[in-house]
Order: C-alpha cells, then sequence, then structure tokens
C-alpha cells in the first residue's frame, strides 16, 4: 500500500455527514426543496449540495420565505447566489399580510413572525407540494433545538410535536410519510457557529456583506444598534449614526441588531467569535420574548 | 463542602483578553489536528447527567454568558447559583416534568479533541433513546449515584450501551461531596460494577475505568482537585481527551452502500455513497452486491476534484471501468472479503414502538440505503438487561431487547454489527404507521434455506417476480374503475386475474400461488376491501397506495 490515506478532520467529518443526508432525502422524497435563507448557515449548506450531486446539478428548487423585511443586500446576494450555482429560485411572500401592514412594531415580533414567515412557509410548501424541506438550523442554536432530529417530522398541519419524534439511529433515517405529512431536514444539526464559520473560510464561500464590519447607518439606543432599513423602527427622536458594524445573523431587518465590530475579514470574525460571550441568537427579538419562546414556534410549524 | 463553594460566578471565568494576538493560521491549524469523539451519557433520573454536562459545557466554555444568565436563579438552586442541569434541559415538556425526556446533542471541544455528547434520558420509559444516544457513540458515561451504589438502572444502561457496541465505558461515581469524598464507598462500588460489567460475556465492551466526581462542585471533572487525595487517576475530561478517537475502519475490507446513481449526462455515470469501512483508490477492483458483478475503480470524483485515495467516512462518487447495471441499495465492496448475501438473518433488535413485534407482519427493513420486506419469523429470546437473563418470548414490547430471526423477502447484503455498525444495522419500519418499530444488529447472515438452493420456485422467488404478494381485493364502483385498477397493475408486472365466476376455492387457489385477485361489483362509490381493511378510493393512486400501505405491493419494485 503506497498511499496512506490521511486522517480525516474534524469538518471533513461534519461534511461528509451533511452530505449523507442531502443524497438520502433528495433519493427518497419525491417533492424535496431547499429552504434558502441567504444567511450564513444557508449559504454552508447550498454549497454542500453542489457537492453532494456534483457533477449533476442540484435535484431541487432553493425557496426563500421573504418576508418584505429582508435586506436589500440579501435578496440581490440571493438572486446572485442562485444564478451562479444554477438552481431553481422560488420564492413565496405572504402578500396579503404584507398588503395589510404586518410589521413587528404595530403586531407583537411573535405575531409578525407568525405571519409573514410560519404563514408564509407553510403557505409556500403547501403551494408547491414539497414534501420534504431542507433548513439550516444547527442544535447548538438555541436549547429546544438540542433535541430535534435530523429528519424532524411534521404532521399534516406542519406541525411538530416533541414526543412524536422517531428515534434516529447510526445514519438510518426513516423517510416514509404518509400523504400531507412532511419532514424538516437539517443536514446542518452537529455543526456549530465556529465549525460554519471554518468552514466558510476553509472552503472560500460566499456570504453577504453585511456580516463584515463596515460604517453603517444605524439607530443606537441604549446598548442596540437598529439598522435603519424600516424607519418604522425609530423612535421619535432617533436619528441614525454611522458606527462600524456587522450583524452576525441575517433575520428581518426591524428585527435584527448589529453589533459594534472591527471584523471586516473571515479571520478577524473568527477571532471575535473566540471573545464573544454571548450567543448568535441574542441580537435577534424573536428568541427571548418568552421563556421557550422557539420551542413554541417550531410546535406551530416555524423552522 | 460550604454552599458558597458551590456558587459558580461567571466573571471568575477566564475571559479570552481581547487586545490578545490572534494568529489564525495556528489557531487553524490547531483545528485542523483536532480528532473527533461522540459519546454518550446514561444515568437515570436525578444522578446529576445534566448537572455534569452543564459542568463540562461550563468550564470548557463551550457555553455564552447570555445562556447562563438565562438560567440564573431559576430550577432547584437558590438565587445567584446556577442550576447547571439547566444548561442542557431544553423542551417545555420537561421543564414542566423536571425530568429530561428526550436525546439531546451538545457540543463542546478542547484543544486537541471536539466532542459531540449524545445525552440521553434516564427515565425507563424513554429506554429507546438511550439506544439512539448509544449507536453512534464510541464512549459511554455511565453514571452511578455515589450514595445509592448500582442500581437496576445502571445495569439497564450499561446493557444496551454494550449491545450497541460502544467500545469504552467510563463509569462517573458521582455526589462524592455527599459520601465524605470516602474513598471506601468509590471502592465497593468500583467491585460492584465490575461483577455486573464481567456477566455481560460476549457483549463486554473492552475498555473500562472508574472515575470519583461531584458534578456540582466540579471535582475531578475538569480538573483533578484535592478533594480526593486517595484517587491518582485522570479527571474525567482527560479521560475523554485520552481515549482514541473512533477508528473510522479506514484499515478494514471496503464498502459502499450506493446512494444515488448520478447521471447529468450520457457520458457520465457515478455512484454517490459514504465510505462505510476501507480505503479505495483509482484502479482497486471491486464487486457489486447483490449482482456480484465485478468491475475496477476508475475515478473517485467530487466537488474538489478527482481524489487519489479515499477512506471510511468520506462522501465520494465513484466511477467505473465497466458498464454495470447498479442502482441505489446496491453495495460496492472489495472482492477479496463479499459480504454475505441472504434473506435469512439473526439479529439483536430494540423495540422502540408501542406496538408490540408481530410475528405474522411484514415490516420494512431500511439496511444501508436499502429498503426491503422482512418478517420476525422467530424470537430466541428476550433479555433481561437487568439480570442478563435470556427468556423466552412470545412478543418483544417497548423496550424489550430480544434476540430474533428473520427473513427478507429480497436478500440483504451484511455484515455483522461487531464486523461494522454501518452495515450491520438496520431498522424495521411499521408499513402502516410509518413509526420507526425497532433497531436491528446484525449477529449472524445464515446460509439460505436449501430450497432455494434447488430449482423449486418458491412463493419469495414469486414475489420477487412480481412485485407483489398473493392476495385477494374486492372492489365496488364502476366498471371503468375496475377496468383502470386491472390494467395499471398489470402495467406494474402484477400477475393480477379477474375471475369471471370467483368461488372462494378459486380464489384461495390463485391467491396461494401468489396471484393478485381482483374482484368487483358494480356501484356508485369506489372501496376496496382486503381482509379487515376497507377503504374508499377517488382513483386508482389511491388503490396502489392502500395496496403499499399494506404491504401487498412492493413499494418501488416495479416501474
Ligand atoms: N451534592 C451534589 N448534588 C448534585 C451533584 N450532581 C447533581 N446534583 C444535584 O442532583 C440533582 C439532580 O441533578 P440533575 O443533573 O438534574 O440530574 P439528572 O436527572 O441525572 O439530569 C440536582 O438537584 C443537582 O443539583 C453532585 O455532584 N453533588
Amino acid at each position: 500500500m503506497a498511499l496512506v490515506a490521511p486522517t480525516l478532520t474534524y469538518l471533513q467529518l461534519l461534511e461528509a455527514e451533511s452530505i449523507h443526508i442531502l443524497r438520502e432525502v433528495a433519493s427518497e422524497f419525491e417533492r424535496p426543496v431547499m429552504l434558502y435563507s441567504v444567511g450564513k448557515d444557508s449559504s454552508v449548506m447550498l454549497r454542500l449540495a453542489q457537492k453532494a450531486f456534483y457533477p449533476a446539478p442540484i435535484p431541487f428548487p432553493l425557496l426563500h420565505v421573504d418576508t418584505g423585511f429582508k435586506f436589500r443586500e440579501m435578496i440581490e446576494f440571493r438572486d446572485r447566489m442562485a444564478a451562479e450555482v444554477g438552481a431553481e429560485l422560488l420564492v413565496w411572500r405572504n402578500e396579503s399580510a404584507i398588503a395589510a401592514g404586518t410589521n413587528p412594531i404595530a403586531l407583537d415580533t411573535k405575531r409578525c413572525c407568525g405571519l409573514l414567515k410560519t404563514q408564509a412557509l407553510l403557505d409556500g410548501l403547501n403551494h408547491y407540494g414539497f414534501n420534504a424541506a431542507f433548513g439550516g438550523a444547527r442544535r447548538d442554536e438555541e436549547k429546544s433545538r438540542a433535541k430535534e432530529r435530523i429528519y424532524s417530522f411534521r404532521d399534516k398541519a406542519g406541525q411538530w410535536d416533541p414526543k412524536q419524534q422517531r428515534p434516529e439511529l447510526w445514519n438510518l433515517y426513516n423517510s416514509r410519510i404518509h400523504p400531507g405529512e412532511s419532514i424538516r431536514v437539517f443536514p446542518l444539526s452537529n455543526w456549530t457557529e465556529m465549525d460554519v464559520w471554518q468552514y466558510i473560510l476553509q472552503e472560500d464561500i460566499p456570504i453577504v456583506d453585511l456580516y463584515f464590519a463596515r460604517e453603517r447607518s444605524m439607530f443606537v439606543r441604549g446598548g442596540s444598534l437598529l439598522p435603519i432599513e424600516q424607519s418604522f423602527v425609530a423612535r421619535p427622536t432617533e436619528r441614525p449614526q454611522v458606527v462600524r458594524s456587522r450583524l452576525r445573523s441575517l433575520g428581518c431587518s426591524p428585527c435584527t441588531g448589529a453589533i459594534r465590530s472591527d471584523a471586516d475579514t473571515l479571520p478577524k470574525i473568527i477571532a471575535e467569535l473566540l471573545s464573544f460571550r454571548s450567543s448568535e441568537r441574542a441580537n435577534r427579538a424573536i428568541d427571548h420574548d418568552q421563556d421557550g419562546s422557539m420551542e413554541l414556534k417550531k410546535r406551530e410549524g416555524y423552522f | 463542602m460550604a454552599a458558597n463553594d458551590t456558587v459558580l460566578n461567571f466573571e471568575a471565568r477566564k475571559p479570552l483578553e481581547g487586545g490578545v494576538e490572534f494568529s489564525l493560521s495556528d489557531f487553524l491549524a490547531e483545528e485542523h489536528a483536532r480528532d473527533l469523539l461522540r459519546f454518550s451519557t446514561a444515568g437515570s433520573v436525578d444522578d446529576g447527567k445534566s448537572t455534569l454536562i452543564g459542568r463540562l459545557l461550563y468550564d470548557t466554555q463551550s457555553v455564552y454568558d447570555d445562556q447562563v444568565r438565562s438560567i440564573e436563579g431559576k430550577g432547584t438552586t437558590g438565587a445567584g447559583i446556577f442550576d447547571l442541569a439547566l444548561l442542557t434541559d431544553g423542551l417545555r415538556a420537561e421543564r414542566e416534568q423536571g425530568i429530561t425526556i428526550d436525546v439531546a446533542y451538545r457540543y463542546f471541544s478542547t484543544p486537541n479533541r471536539k466532542f459531540i455528547i449524545a445525552d440521553t434520558p434516564g427515565h425507563e420509559q424513554y429506554t429507546r433513546n438511550m439506544a439512539t444516544g448509544a449507536s453512534t457513540a464510541s464512549l459511554a458515561i455511565v453514571l452511578v449515584d455515589a450514595r445509592k451504589g448500582v442500581l437496576t438502572q445502571s445495569r439497564r444502561h450499561t446493557c444496551i450501551t454494550a449491545l450497541l457496541g460502544v467500545r469504552h465505558i467510563l463509569v462517573a461515581i458521582n455526589k462524592m461531596d455527599l459520601v465524605e469524598y470516602e474513598e471506601r464507598v468509590f471502592d465497593s462500588i468500583c467491585a460492584d460494577f465490575t461483577a455486573f460489567f464481567d456477566q455481560l460475556g460476549d457483549l463486554r465492551p473492552p475498555h473500562l475505568n472508574f472515575v470519583p466526581i461531584s458534578a456540582l462542585t466540579g471535582d475531578n471533572v475538569v480538573r483533578s482537585t484535592a478533594t480526593m487525595p486517595w484517587y491518582a487517576g485522570p479527571s474525567l475530561l482527560e479521560l475523554l481527551q485520552s481515549v482514541p478517537a473512533a477508528d473510522a475502519g479506514a484499515s478494514d475490507s471496503f464498502r459502499f452502500a450506493v446512494q444515488r446513481v448520478l447521471r447529468p449526462d450520457h457520458n457520465f455515470r457515478g455512484f454517490a455513497g459514504q465510505i462505510a469501512a476501507g480505503t479505495i483508490r483509482p484502479g482497486d477492483s471491486i464487486m457489486v452486491l447483490p449482482s456480484r458483478r465485478t468491475s475496477s475503480v476508475r475515478n473517485i470524483v467530487t466537488f474538489d476534484g478527482d481524489l487519489p485515495v479515499a477512506q471510511a467516512s468520506q462522501s465520494v462518487t465513484l466511477t467505473l471501468t465497466d458498464e454495470l447495471d447498479i442502482s441505489r441499495g446496491d453495495l460496492i465492496v472489495s472482492p477479496e472479503s463479499p459480504v454475505a448475501t441472504t434473506r435469512h438473518l439473526t439479529a439483536s433488535l430494540v423495540w422502540m414502538d408501542e406496538k408490540p413485534l408481530d410475528l405474522t407482519r411484514r415490516y420494512l427493513l431500511k439496511h444501508t440505503s436499502r429498503i426491503v420486506q422482512a418478517q420476525v419469523i422467530a424470537i430466541q429470546y428476550s433479555l433481561n438487561v437487568e439480570t442478563l437473563e435470556r427468556v423466552p418470548a412470545a412478543t418483544l414490547n417497548f423496550n424489550d431487547i430480544g434476540m430474533v430471526e428473520i427473513e427478507s423477502i429480497q436478500p440483504l447484503t451484511a455484515d455483522s454489527y461487531s464486523t461494522n455498525r454501518i452495515t450491520g444495522s438496520f431498522v424495521l419500519i411499521d408499513a402502516v404507521t410509518n413509526l420507526t418499530a425497532a433497531a436491528g444488529m446484525v449477529r449472524k447472515m445464515n446460509a439460505e434455506a436449501s430450497t432455494t438452493m434447488t430449482n423449486i420456485v418458491t412463493a419469495a422467488h414469486r414475489v420477487e417476480r412480481w412485485g407483489h404478494y398473493g392476495a385477494h381485493i374486492h372492489l365496488t364502483g364502476p366498471v371503468d374503475f375496475a377496468d383502470a385498477a386491472e390494467r395499471a397493475l398489470f402495467l406494474r408486472g402484477a400477475f393480477v386475474v379477474r375471475p369471471e365466476r370467483p368461488s372462494q376455492e378459486t380464489i384461495k387457489g390463485l391467491t396461494a400461488a401468489g396471484a393478485l385477485v381482483v374482484t368487483h361489483i358494480i356501484s356508485d362509490c369506489q372501496t376496496v376491501t382486503f381482509g379487515n381493511e376497507h377503504a374508499a378510493m377517488t382513483n386508482v393512486d389511491d388503490l396502489l397506495h392502500f395496496l403499499e400501505t399494506y404491504s401487498i405491493l412492493i413499494r418501488g419494485s416495479k416501474a
């Protein structure tokens, strides 16, 4: 034996596991789709999909649930990436709720998410008849996610019952569902935030520029930096200020806070992450407006 | 131990200095040198499992401050004290009941190793989750409360862990602070446990370690402390760091289950999958099972370029030098050590469904990327996981473990579980409810019964040829419906018969010969009856789906 295979790194093992999952789902479900949220996790998931089926094209479309409050840069990036990888891109919006002026100030964040994200997602999946949807969620993100299966079973109403989840042993996934039921699949389940950043660096994966520190106009409210994309976010006396800042996770502009940062390169982001002492979702309004709020959302059908 | 020694103060955590010069290349080099250890934790309720994991995460700085703050003053501890168990106890239902009810996965790392923890529930009702957590683990921490000693639950956990092929058992004797850190207590628990461990016989994992700890105070969890001078061994984390990482099996015989055939154009035909064992290089000869055709590897194709070599755990795409008919579910192996192909196997089952095992029914058996129909034809014994007694059993109930004989309709190519956890494992799925009914581990691939070696055409051969079992279905509805149903079945290659004057005798004779007998009466509503099952049908697709659901038609067997 001349050639000895080198030991696999932790990232290679994660990558191989995710590719295995992507291939299983694409082969066992009639109508799979990838939920593409434009964030860093979606960017990694999209690259893994390219890898899983290379040299064949990605055998399922991408679906973006657009709340109407996504950053302009996210929308541009989304369209560019879909074209670049040659994937079919579907966009779904809850037009009637958007037309009715739904926003997180008029309603509370919970009901706003319910209409613009959860409802839109369920409607979009129904409209196209998708029965398996990939999501970029990771188990290290939030406590209730730690128990999420890789194949997360949803009933006919798209809802999640933590007690009805199927056991998952080895790398064997049960893909049997009745008509009308569906599964959400999380190929990045075992990745941590740090793994995602390192993989982005190692693989040179494009990400939205909002992740990098730039001089940006923000409303400054106490310790929070609020993007100025939507003017209704501002309180009467607030005026935008230019702050060197970046976003740590990308959501809807009214509910995603920025952080003060000098990290304008991937290595600097990784260094910053190592020194960080709060989790990435801490800057998102949706997770902590109620104890266990993520779990409640998931039961209702949210990712 | 004074109460305030147990108070965790996160200001005391060593912060990473913001101004420290950061060398990315050093950091990445360190990252790349890291290997991976998956371990599971098991213990009875209240042994301190959640506290221990919270402690490991906290002391290795794997939790963020907002997560720590969010649990301050909650749980069973007082204000200002962090109940570390809350860092890992996620679900609302659990918080309400105050118990852990589902497997939770946790992540932390040290400079030389990344860890994935499968935190499995201690409640007896959820034993199936313990098997789930252990299925991918290389090591298991069995937690024992120093005040209680080795309980039936500890034995149960150890047995399940051993059954699932975990090679390292680390017994953490917890709450040493409540027994005055006494060596005597530790020693007697070690002796008790070892006695039980030795009874495991064949299943006995090769490595066993003991460590006395206090999850609450942190003694011997991350660092050794002065509280137990009589213990000279490594701390729990030191043990976790020192056991060899999972041997992925790069030196074993090559095993590769085809997940998908990639055919982007007429020139390319690649077989995508994850290598289950062994190492492969272009030019290596291979054998495809179950067809036993041989060829050799042309290229190992990946998005990042063709590889000169690939090994166990990698997901790759193989192209071959010959045009072989290969599809999803086939196994590509090294021709020097082919895998046994048979329809008869002996296996351990962990029953995971509330509906008990039914020996008269067929289940779907998923093994690697292949799904076949299978029936459990006999139960050799059920294992009492507390006493390790083998008891005769008529069925297996929720959480039972047994040794069974399985007969599958289509042949399976499998290794024994002790040889390979991927090619030696399977799950049984209830085809009606779609629930995962059991986890299986192949113990023995048995030779085909002698009849199949002769020229006699067996029922199984017929099923394989026609893609369905012999059965009688009765339809109501317009004549068109019955005609369309017959045609659809015929096009699928079914041996479908519509007798003109169907006597009971004719029907019986035909179904015994493997035919799908269709009888019909004209009516306004379209329905189907099969045995005691009765359902309304909107169209022929519904009917086909019904027949698949009741395992009459074999799903996907014919286009
Ligand atoms: N004194 C003492 N108490 C402990 C120790 N470990 C856990 N506990 C306590 O035991 C109780 C049960 O712990 P928990 O981690 O929730 O147990 P689990 O059910 O196994 O997850 C809690 O009140 C803990 O604070 C220990 O080492 N010493």
